[in-house]
């Protein structure tokens, strides 16, 4: 292997233990290891800074030092394979699930998919919002006409509260005295007109109504298969919400039902 | 190609957004950290946008591992190429560093020896981003903690190797000339008496943390403080010496509210109102 290449392959493996990389010297040798240390914990640092500015909620509810050493163990088992640090961190949700430590707490991968999606939304395509007369217009054929949602519209499914504890653990929010993270909740993610990531409740019908269009269904369709869901569901105040959110890009002649 | 003006610039945090659109403060340049503006889309690019609007750009990639012995990041190279064919920034920068190991990514800048087989493969990396990205690029001299047995060149002799060997500019970093002097028991003065100021396009200033060690100070360049008095010192020294620079203040760590950058821009101000009478270097 070239110098270049062995060096770098050992300066790598040596940020990961005590050892030093060969060649590695200070001017005062005896130094060597506190200085080359401070490699060691840029690395650390960084990136545990890094995921932590990507799951705000997660660091908050677990405290700060736990947090830092969880995302060392995060790093060393899923480390980032691009320098769009934004990019890292899909595999987090999933580490929580499966971090023996945390089994007392299974609700923390729900808020973590949260703030995962937020992200996303956040660096989601621009596109612009329908005008009413578009909405108008495509009330009067909802069964030819589906609606194109905003790329940055994310839906979650939760098994926990994984809404109510994101709110109740942002910076200015009041904890609610009680909380039962058991409920599951569905989660609409989005951000809208004025560049605003919002997440939203869902009622039951509604995920399956917007999965549905998401796949191309006309309007009623969409509204077919959230009443398989939800007997009584009207899509109406969801409409309404994505459309005041310009969330909703065109709508275009759906497809029939299979 | 336009380049950026010889006087003071901030890097952009989007948190000082609306006070930039609402004072529109007289600057030379902001700059930005390319990785940051690689989504598709959302705030990052509409502030960018509007920022660009009204100053100069320098992109200032963090990422590429120019020092590293694989082959570029081709991926990379294309996000960078649509940012810069995107925004037609004054000026793209990049490190004397590596931070990716494999598909591995770091996040750190990491030294290298300075060697007759590592100056072969920073210019082949930096002939390729120049080629790959139709632009002179700035290299920047780094803030080192370590040295390396393996050196046979100086970093000065390297830096001034790439730069007559690849045609690249340099990106001098003051902060980190003083970080690695300090840290290495060598001279500041010494060095930048020996660096190549001609190839200078812009200039770097930054806060650093100390810590002390039984042989004297530690310096860790963790852009998180001011600029320090003796950088300060250092950086009036090297203007009298090359007339007026775009210079950069950089504060990526604790970042204070938009006034206190904008103050240690204005330092940077009167000192280069003090060089070439006070005019700008393209003007002059």
């Amino acid at each position: 292997m070239p110098a270049h290449a062995e060096l770098t392959a050992a300066f790598r493996s040596a940020l990961a233990s005590d050892a030093l990389p060969p060649g590695v010297t200070a001017r005062d040798p005896t130094e060597t290891v506190r200085r080359f240390a401070v490699y060691r914990n840029n690395v650390a640092h960084s990136l545990a800074r890094a995921l932590a500015a990507r799951f705000p909620v997660i660091e908050r509810l677990l405290g700060a030092q736990f947090f830092a050493a969880l995302a060392r163990e995060f790093l060393t088992a899923h480390p980032p394979v691009s320098p769009m640090l934004f990019r890292w961190g899909e595999a987090f949700p999933g580490f929580l699930h499966s971090f023996p430590p945390l089994a007392d707490y299974p609700y923390l991968p729900d808020v973590a998919r949260l703030e995962w999606l937020r992200g996303e939304a956040y660096h989601a395509p621009d596109a612009s919002a329908a005008g009413p007369a578009q909405l108008a217009q495509a009330a009067q054929e909802p069964a030819a006409r589906g609606a194109r949602l905003h790329p940055s519209v994310r839906i979650l499914q939760a098994d926990y509260a994984a809404l109510t504890i994101w709110q109740a653990n942002q910076p200015e929010a009041v904890p609610p005295a009680e909380l039962d993270a058991g409920i599951p909740e569905s989660v609409l993610i989005l951000r809208d007109a004025a560049d605003q990531v919002r997440v939203l409740p869902l009622r039951t019908g509604d995920p399956a109504f917007l999965q549905a269009l998401m796949h191309g269904a006309t309007l009623l369709a969409a509204a077919e298969a959230a009443l398989r869901h939800q007997p009584g569901h009207d899509p109406g105040p969801l409409l309404l919400t994505l459309a005041q959110a310009g969330a909703i890009t065109a709508f275009p002649y759906g497809k029939t039902p299979q | 190609m336009t380049v950026l003006p010889a006087a003071p610039g901030l890097g952009f945090k989007p948190e000082h957004f609306p006070a930039i659109r609402e004072t529109r403060p007289e600057l030379g340049f902001f700059e930005i950290h390319a990785e940051n503006y690689m989504g598709a889309g959302g705030p990052p690019h509409r502030q960018l946008t509007a920022l660009r609007q009204d100053y100069a750009i320098s992109l200032h990639g963090v990422g590429l591992s120019i020092g590293g012995p694989g082959r570029l990041d081709a991926d990379h190279l294309a996000r960078l190429r649509a940012l810069v064919d995107r925004y037609q920034p004054e000026s793209f920068s990049e490190h004397l560093a590596w931070s990716s190991h494999g598909a591995e990514y770091l996040n750190d800048l990491l030294p290298l020896p300075y060697t007759p087989e590592t100056l072969n493969i920073v210019c082949d990396h930096i002939d390729e981003v120049q080629d790959r990205l139709g632009r002179r690029m700035l290299l920047e001299n780094p803030a080192t903690y370590v040295l390396f047995q393996q050196s046979t060149l100086t970093e000065t002799d390297f830096l001034t190797q790439i730069a007559r060997r690849t045609g690249c500019g340099l990106l001098l970093d003051i902060n980190n000339v003083f970080v690695s002097t300090t840290n290495h028991r060598t001279d500041a003065r010494a060095y930048l008496a020996d660096f190549p100021l001609d190839k200078v396009g812009e200039i770097h200033l930054g806060g650093h943390a100390e810590e002390e060690l039984p042989s004297g100070p530690l310096l860790i360049d963790d852009h998180g403080s001011p600029v320090a008095d003796p950088v300060w010192v250092l950086y009036a020294e090297t203007v009298a010496r090359t007339g007026a620079l775009p210079t950069l203040i950089e504060w990526d760590n604790d970042v204070p509210p938009f006034a206190e950058l904008l103050a240690e821009a204005r330092r940077a101000a009167g000192i280069l109102d003090g060089v070439n009478g006070g005019c700008l270097a393209r003007a002059c």
